[in-house]
C-alpha cells in the first residue's frame, strides 16, 4: 500500500500552482500526479516523497487535504500492458475508482496507481498474478 | 387628467375616519377577548404582562399588549395559535419559518371570505372588473400568493387564469391568446416577463391586452416599476401582505400609487420603533406591527412584521380613508426574500449542521441575473467531509443542495469552496452577501 496525497482545489486562476509551490518550497518532490475536476473544484491527486510533511505544509497554507491509501503496481511499457493488469481487478470483482499511470527514467516498466476500496485485496491478487507491486518505499524514491 | 379610481367595498374602504376607529376599538376589544379565552401562549403572555381584556378601553390601549413574533409561532407549531378547533378550519397555509419549520396559518370559512373581499379591494384598486382576464402567475399551493389572489378575481367576478409560476414561454402564449387584461406576479418576475415579451417581438395594445400588474412578494424599487411600466406600458401596481397577517391583500396601493393603502378595518397597523419596542409618533419610520381585527382561526395581535415603513395619514385623492403605508424600506432581521420566497439563513444553517462532518462555514450570495433572482450558498470543505473522489464530493453536493430546496423551496447553487475561502471579518464570518437592490434608496 502506498499513500497518496489528495487536495480540494477549487476551480480558480492560480490555485494549482498555489498547492504544488507549497510542497515545492517545503523540499518535497512530487513523483507522480493527477488532477480530476469538475467545472466547480478538483481533487488533485500526488505521491510525494514525504507524504507526512506535505499534508503539514498543505494544511498550514489552509488546503483541505487528506492521505489516501492506494496501490502502485508495475505494467510492462508495451501493447496491451495495462490492459492485462486491470484484467485482475476485473475478473476478480474489485472496482476501480480511478486510476493514473506514469513512465519513469529508472524503470522499464510502467507504473500505475490504482484507487480501490479493497486494497489488501488486490495486492493479493496482483502478486499471484505476477505482477510486481511497489511497496511504499519503492514509490516514494521512483 | 384626474384618475379613475373603482373601489370594491365602500362602506369599509371609504368609511369616516371616527366612525372606523369606534369600529376598530369594538372589533379589537372582541379580540383580545377572544385570544384571551382561547389562545393559551396569549392568556399566559398577557397574564405575564399584567394585563387582561377590560384593561382595553380605547384603540391605544392596544400599546399595553404583548408583541406576538414569529418566535412565538415556532414555539407553537403548527397549530397552538389557533383559536379554534380543527372542525372549524377549512384551509391551511404557510410560509418559511427561521428554522425548518414553516409559519403555518389556517382559516375559517369566514377567514377566507373576508381574504376574498380585501383581495377584491387589492385588485379593484388596478380598477379590475368583471369584464377582465386576470393571469395569475403566483405560485398555487401552500404559499397564500396563488389562492389568494384567485378568490379575489372570483369574488369581483373577472375571469381568472390560475396558470401558477414558472414557464415563460407558457406566460406569454396564453397572455396573448386569452387576452389577459391584468396580471398577479412578483415585480421580478413581471420585469423578466416584460423582456420576454419585448424579446418576442409582442407589441403592448396590438399583441397583448395587459394594462395592470398587481405586484407583491417582495420589495421592489421604484426604478423597477418604471422599467416594467415603460417596457409594456402597464400600470404596475404594488401589493403587499404576509402569512401571519392573511397573506396577499393586506395593503395595496391604488392608481395614484402613493403608499399602499392598509385594510384596516381589518388590519390595525401600528408603527413601532425596532430597538425600544415602544410605538412611534404617526408618520415616523420604524417596524410595521399588525393586529388581525376579524380573523377567526389564527388571528394575531401586534405581530411584528419585521418590515421597516411609515404610515401616511394624509387623505388620498382616490376617496379611499384607508390609512396608506409607504413602500417598504428594510426589514430589521435577515429574512431574504428570493423569487417572492422567504428565506432565512438560519433555514439553510439548519440543513448545514445536520450532516456529519460539514462545518458551518458557509457564505450566502444572492444576486440578481437579468431579473430573476440567484441564490447561491458557498460551503467550505473541511476535512470531515473531505473525500478524494470527486463522485463522494459531488453526492455530498447533491445532499445539501437537495436539503437545502426542500426546506426552502426554492432553487439552490451550492459552491464546494476552500477552507478560509470565506471572508471573516474580526474572527466572524460574513454570512449573506446580497447584491441586490431592492429598496428604494
Amino acid at each position: 500500500m502506498v499513500k497518496q496525497i489528495s487536495v480540494f482545489l477549487e476551480n480558480k486562476y492560480g490555485r494549482m500552482a498555489e498547492a504544488t509551490e507549497a510542497i515545492g518550497e517545503a523540499g518535497v518532490n512530487i513523483r507522480a500526479l493527477s488532477v480530476a475536476d469538475t467545472s466547480d473544484f478538483g481533487i488533485l491527486r500526488c505521491i510525494v516523497n514525504d507524504t507526512e510533511k506535505a499534508l503539514k505544509v498543505l494544511r498550514e497554507k489552509g488546503f483541505t487535504a487528506s492521505a489516501t491509501p492506494v496501490v502502485a503496481a508495475e505494467a510492462p511499457d508495451e501493447p496491451g500492458g495495462l490492459a492485462r493488469l486491470l484484467k485482475i481487478p476485473r475478473d476478480n470483482n474489485v472496482n476501480v475508482e480511478y486510476l493514473y499511470a506514469f513512465v519513469t527514467k529508472s524503470r522499464d516498466n510502467a507504473v500505475v496507481i490504482l484507487r480501490v476500496d479493497e486494497y489488501e485485496k488486490l495486492i493479493s491478487l496482483l502478486e499471484k498474478g505476477g505482477v510486481k507491486v511497489l511497496t511504499e518505499q519503492e514509490a516514494v524514491s521512483l | 387628467m384626474a384618475k379613475k379610481h373603482l373601489i370594491w367595498n365602500e362602506r369599509y374602504e371609504c368609511m369616516p375616519d371616527s366612525k372606523k376607529k369606534e369600529l376598530q376599538l369594538e372589533r379589537l376589544k372582541l379580540l383580545v377577548s377572544r385570544v384571551y379565552d382561547k389562545v393559551a401562549p396569549y392568556k399566559a403572555k398577557m397574564d405575564a404582562a399584567g394585563i387582561a381584556p377590560k384593561d382595553i378601553k380605547k384603540l391605544e390601549d392596544i400599546a399595553k399588549l404583548p408583541f406576538t413574533t414569529k418566535e412565538d409561532l415556532a414555539a407553537n407549531y403548527p397549530f397552538g395559535m389557533f383559536a379554534v378547533p380543527m372542525k372549524k378550519i377549512i384551509r391551511i397555509h404557510s410560509s418559511s419559518g427561521t428554522t425548518g419549520k414553516p409559519k403555518v396559518a389556517g382559516y375559517t370559512k369566514n377567514d377566507i371570505k373576508m381574504w376574498a373581499d380585501v383581495m377584491a379591494r387589492t385588485l379593484t384598486c388596478g380598477n379590475t372588473t368583471k369584464n377582465d382576464v386576470v393571469q395569475n402567475a403566483y405560485g398555487y399551493g401552500l404559499f397564500t400568493g396563488g389562492l389568494g389572489a384567485h378568490y379575489g378575481v372570483e369574488k369581483i367576478g373577472a375571469t381568472v387564469v390560475p396558470i401558477s409560476g414558472g414557464n415563460t414561454k407558457r406566460q406569454i402564449l396564453v397572455m396573448k391568446d386569452f387576452g389577459v387584461t391584468k396580471m398577479c406576479c412578483t415585480p421580478s418576475y413581471c420585469l423578466f416577463l416584460s423582456e420576454a415579451l419585448r424579446e418576442a417581438g409582442l407589441e403592448p395594445g396590438r399583441d397583448i391586452k395587459l394594462n395592470t400588474a398587481f405586484l407583491g412578494a417582495e420589495p421592489w424599487t421604484r426604478e423597477l416599476r418604471e422599467q416594467v411600466e415603460k417596457n409594456i406600458s402597464i400600470d404596475a401596481i404594488d401589493i403587499y401582505g404576509l402569512t401571519e397577517v392573511i397573506g396577499p391583500g393586506v395593503s395595496s396601493e391604488c392608481m395614484e400609487k402613493v403608499g399602499l393603502h392598509i385594510f384596516d378595518d381589518n388590519f390595525y397597523p401600528e408603527v413601532v420603533d425596532p430597538d425600544t419596542q415602544q410605538p412611534l409618533p404617526l408618520g415616523e419610520k420604524g417596524e410595521l406591527v399588525f393586529t388581525t381585527l376579524t380573523k377567526e382561526a389564527f388571528p394575531v395581535v401586534r405581530y411584528r412584521t419585521r418590515d421597516i415603513t411609515r404610515l401616511i395619514p394624509e387623505k388620498c385623492a382616490c376617496g379611499r380613508t384607508h390609512i396608506r403605508m409607504e413602500r417598504l424600506t428594510g426589514r430589521t432581521d435577515d429574512m431574504l426574500i428570493i423569487r417572492g420566497v422567504n428565506v432565512y439563513p438560519s433555514q439553510i444553517e439548519s440543513v448545514i449542521v445536520q450532516i456529519p462532518g460539514l462545518e458551518p462555514h458557509y457564505q450566502i450570495l444572492v444576486d440578481r441575473q437579468g431579473a430573476m433572482d440567484m441564490l447561491e450558498v458557498w460551503i467550505e470543505v473541511s476535512p470531515g467531509i473531505f473525500t478524494d473522489n470527486i463522485k463522494g464530493l459531488e453526492k455530498l453536493e447533491k445532499r445539501i443542495r437537495g436539503e437545502m430546496e426542500s426546506v426552502l423551496g426554492i432553487g439552490v447553487k451550492l459552491k464546494l469552496v476552500e477552507p478560509k475561502a470565506i471572508q471573516r471579518s474580526e474572527g466572524k464570518a460574513q454570512r449573506i452577501i446580497d447584491r441586490r437592490t431592492v429598496y428604494d434608496k
